[in-house]
């Protein structure tokens, strides 16, 4: 048990360090460095001498990514080259607002999701469950940015209830973050709420044919003690990965929801530092993406270990 | 001539087995509609170069942000031209952009997908790992990066989007292949003395065609999203080329007052991506693939 926890976290580490070779080789092989993106026009002469001075272009690829890997790994990424000053300093306000946006779209969406899920499979086929699937489907295929316009085209703009866009300063505090982050989360909740519901829903479809359910029935059983009882557990357990995929999922149209409603969380770092051809804070973005990818998807295999027993004498499959 | 019959024959029924997966797939309402949307898009796309009433990149100050009327069936945007113009051509383009993008996926995803479960081995597992590592970056990190250090042009884009949609279908067609490999059939195919390429093309394939298949229509619709949020962020095509992407973040500021311009490419981009979703569903029943409990990587 204890080792396969620890060969699972050494595979996540295996998966960071050939993201940092892909991110660090990519910036490396695709055309210009750092500083002459970056200056563009003005690359040349004084200028383009201090930048690669600065970011030590000068010495050998090899010997700057073990410089930069080893730095990033007491945590430092070094310095952005448009806000000159420390990635930390740029990425922490932001990496908190992403987390309040990331955490109340998550606690609004996993609740609601496992109640449509079981709504829909245990009317399967009726009204609820035609209802509430076509909905799902609408919102889990339409674009993220399409939602978001719309959302403010009829909430903001033609019934005038909430602002359309976030207009707070990235370090802003808690509070006035709450107040503004409802638009957004109704727009991110929506779709990560409709892939879990169809995931739940057919988890809990199947659990409702296997032996045991029928066995419950046979004896007896008062069927909504049957479905707490028997069905949920069993239904549920596998979902965790899924949730877990969704979540990482997200990543991406976070982005694209975050320059929509002008929220100043690590998506739209993400837009900004590319626009600015700020090659350091996008490969420090990377990094950190990935490893919430892979941290979420290591919390959820460990979960799904830690929760079914049977599991835990075996080897789990990749 | 009499392999020349046989081959024929052989084409009637791969005829034949298409027609009865499409009748499959229409006998369901939510597969009917899909297909409508779909051939609709496809038809729409391959004929809207000869139906345009305007041309799509004419500006005019005398038309701006006309509400629908006779002359503008959906109105004009902000610099004169007309949005239904532009809408129907739009789809043009995100057609041929993704319908190659998923093109490029499917042949290399599922090729890397299939040595590396046949091969298995030290080689499935450094691979395996890389796929990994790219399924962890996000994608749009990934695209961002490159369109904006080699440009935005159709020639990048295409290539581009098939490589980061590619790396998916890597898992599916592997996980297909380690289903078959086992089998009798390969097993004495390896003992007659086939090789390597040979069971791939007339083993392997015939029996992981569908899974691999359903995966790409699948990615088909997710390419389609990718490409036009990064169209939306501006990372896309260029303007003025039309896109429904790019006309939507153009039209969204001024949506207060002139919400044509917006609601035209909003319900283009919707419907083909719900048609294609809807009959890709319909395509993974038709062929008896269960894809409900997949999670979107």
């Amino acid at each position: 048990m204890l080792l396969l926890i620890l060969k699972r976290i050494g595979l996540g580490l295996i998966t960071l360090f050939i993201v940092s070779l892909i991110t660090f080789v990519g910036v490396e092989v695709l055309p210009g460095d750092a500083c002459t993106t970056y200056l563009e026009r003005e690359a040349y002469g004084a200028a383009l001498d201090a930048c690669i001075k600065r970011l030590g272009l000068d010495v050998p690829a090899y010997e700057r990514y073990l410089d930069w890997a080893s730095n990033v790994i007491r945590g430092d990424f070094g310095y952005s080259l448009s806000g000159e000053m420390p990635i930390n300093e740029v990425l922490g306000p932001r990496v908190k607002n992403s987390l309040v946006l990331a955490s109340v779209s998550i606690l609004i969406g996993i609740p609601l999701a496992i109640v449509l899920g079981i709504i829909t499979a245990l009317w399967r086929d009726k009204l609820p469950d035609i209802m509430i699937s076509t909905i799902t489907i609408f919102s889990m295929t339409i674009p993220e940015f399409i939602s978001a316009t719309l959302l403010i085209l009829i909430v903001a703009i033609w019934l005038g209830w909430l602002p359309g866009i976030v207009i707070i300063p990235s370090d802003a505090t808690f509070y006035e973050l709450i107040s503004n982050i409802i638009l957004p989360v109704v727009a991110i909740s929506m779709i990560m709420t409709a892939h879990m519901a169809r995931m739940v829903r057919s988890s809990v479809i199947q659990v409702m044919a296997s032996d045991y359910v029928q066995m419950a029935i046979l004896k007896g059983v008062p069927y909504w003690k049957m479905v707490f009882r028997h069905v949920l557990p069993n239904a549920l357990l596998p979902a965790i990965n899924v949730v877990a995929l969704t979540i990482a999922w997200l990543l991406g149209g976070v982005v694209v929801t975050e320059v929509v409603f002008n929220y100043p969380g690590l998506g739209r770092l993400v837009i900004e530092s590319i626009s600015n051809r700020d090659l350091p804070v996008v490969q420090a973005l990377a990094i950190i993406l990935a490893s919430i990818y892979v941290g979420i998807n290591l919390i959820a295999d460990l979960m799904t270990l830690m929760l079914n027993p049977r599991l835990k004498s075996l080897q789990i499959r990749k | 001539m009499e392999n020349n019959l046989i081959t024929e024959d052989k084409q009637k029924n791969k005829l034949e087995k298409a027609f009865e997966i499409l009748k499959t797939m229409a006998s369901k309402p939510s597969g009917l509609i899909g297909l409508t949307i779909v051939l609709f898009h496809v038809v729409l796309a391959l004929i809207s170069p000869y139906i345009v009433p305007y041309d799509y990149k004419a500006i005019s100050p005398n038309t701006m942000l006309l509400a629908p009327s006779a002359e503008h069936w959906f109105g004009t945007d902000s610099l004169g031209r007309d949005v239904f113009t532009r809408t129907i051509l739009g789809g043009r383009t995100a057609l041929t952009v993704t319908f190659f993008g998923s093109l490029i996926a499917l042949l290399w995803g599922g090729l890397l997908g299939i040595f590396c479960g046949l091969v298995g081995g030290k080689i499935d597992d450094v691979v395996m790992r890389v796929v990994d590592a790219f399924l962890s970056i996000p994608w749009i990190l990934a695209m961002l990066l490159i369109v904006s250090l080699l440009g935005t042009s159709t020639e990048v884009l295409i290539p581009a989007l098939g490589f980061f949609y590619g790396k998916g279908i890597v898992r599916v067609a592997r996980a297909a292949t380690h289903d078959v490999i086992a089998k009798d059939f390969i097993v004495s195919a390896r003992a007659r003395g086939h090789s390597n390429m040979s069971i791939i093309w007339n083993e392997i394939i015939p029996n992981v065609r569908d899974a691999i298949l359903v995966e790409g229509a699948m990615r088909w619709s997710w390419m389609l999203l990718g490409f036009s949020s990064l169209s939306f962020l501006g990372f896309g095509v260029s303007p003025p080329t039309p896109d429904w992407g790019l006309m939507i973040s153009n039209a969204r500021g001024l949506m207060s007052f002139a919400y044509w311009s917006v609601i035209a490419p909003i319900v283009g981009l919707s419907s083909l991506i719900i048609g294609i979703n809807l009959t890709a569903d319909a395509f993974a029943k038709a062929l008896g693939i269960d894809r409900s409990t997949k999670a979107p990587v």
